[in-house]
């Protein structure tokens, strides 16, 4: 039963991450794809968990923490060269 | 003081360490003291945010009914933002608006801030002096006074009485 | 199979969580402009991480550590990102949606803008 409704859940952020991903390919400017890149990593964390409590394995979860970090810091500095260049 | 700032990033370090690690044994409190000594002796000089946190008993009570308005409010947003994206029409109506805020230290700022921009339908563009831009899902209201009414007041009034 | 019903909340907390992240997604892909796309993108999907994450300290309890340590690393950085990613949207002149109401910023921001650049 649980594993199912997660199953279920699982297929819906994958759906959500392929949307994202059609945002992130069209664009029209730099900011849409940014926004686009920021929306999808954090989908992605989410699944990452439900991977974790797939295979059981509590080490995916720090996966999933340098993961969040890593694209944080690339929004923030990709940010931060569209307003005044690095 | 500076002391105080080097204690205060110690303890929360610690504290990111337990949680992290899930266990007491003796080596690992061992290696979380040294790497949080370690940072806060270099890191924790000039970063004062920390010391305008409060222990008071009335502090924790006015954090605790924040909390419950802000995921109150953050649940009540999201279902409302949700309806607006499944109608075929799109009905949104968004703009810039100014709104004022009477709070003077940086963390209840923070807190503020990041509030109004994790409540959808309102988006912090920028801050200054007391002025804060906020960009508006669905404008209701030109006005300063009756913006700041709508948007700021009702995560200020209790932010107001724990940090002055 | 049989669950405990504790699991069951979890697992629905879980399920609601991926809707808020699909009506995000949804929401990036309808939406006009930039400045709603982040309105919609990255708050609904702050939600739909929120719920999932709380939904797993129910079904794996003995996980709570660093599941509770990822919400609170995600209530805090989500915000900011939006924030930085909706300024430097504002600062490169992305054009805005043609219905769009009011733009109180546009003269206050030049100035802004002029001023940080002169400190440095």
């Amino acid at each position: 039963m649980v594993n199912k409704i997660l199953f279920i859940a699982a297929l819906i952020m994958m759906l959500a991450i392929l949307l994202t991903l059609y945002r992130f390919f069209k664009g029209t400017t730099a900011a849409d794809r940014l926004v686009a890149f920021d929306v999808m990593t954090v989908s992605s964390l989410s699944l990452i968990g439900l991977i974790a409590k797939f295979s059981d394995r509590i080490i995916y979860l720090d996966v999933a923490m340098v993961y969040g970090l890593l694209s944080f810091l690339g929004v923030i500095i990709v940010a931060r060269y569209f307003e005044k260049g690095l | 003081m500076k002391i105080k700032n080097q204690f205060a990033i110690f303890i929360v370090l610690m504290i990111i360490w337990f949680l992290i690690n899930n266990s007491f044994k003796l080596e690992v409190i061992a290696v979380g003291f040294v790497l949080s000594f370690v940072i806060a002796i270099i890191f924790g000089k000039r970063t004062d945010v920390l010391n305008e946190f409060k222990f008071t008993p009335t502090a924790f009570f006015y954090t605790l009914i924040y909390l419950l308005v802000f995921f109150w409010e953050l649940i009540k947003s999201n279902i409302q933002v949700a309806l607006i994206v499944l109608k075929p029409s799109l009905p949104i109506n968004p703009g810039i608006v100014k709104t004022r805020t009477i709070l003077k230290s940086k963390m209840a700022r923070m807190i503020l801030t990041n509030s109004i921009t994790l409540t959808p339908g309102t988006l912090t563009v920028d801050i200054e002096k007391d002025i804060l831009y906020i960009h508006w899902i669905n404008v209701e209201s030109l006005d300063i006074d009756v913006a700041t009414e709508k948007i700021v007041k009702k995560f200020e009034n209790i932010l107001v009485k724990i940090y002055g | 199979m049989e669950n405990s019903i504790v699991e069951i909340i979890g697992a629905f907390l879980v399920l609601i969580g991926s809707v808020f992240l699909f009506l995000g997604a949804l929401g990036l892909v309808r939406m006009p402009d930039v400045f709603n796309r982040i309105q919609t993108g990255t708050k609904a999907s702050t939600l739909g991480t929120f719920l999932t994450f709380f939904g797993l300290v129910f079904i794996m309890p003995e996980w709570w550590g660093k599941l509770i340590l990822l919400i609170i690393f995600i209530l805090m950085t989500n915000p900011v990102s939006s924030h930085v990613l909706a300024r430097a949207a504002y600062c490169i002149k992305v054009p805005m949606f043609k219905k769009t109401v009011i733009d109180l910023y546009g003269k206050d921001a030049e100035k802004l803008f002029k001023k940080e650049t002169k400190n440095e």
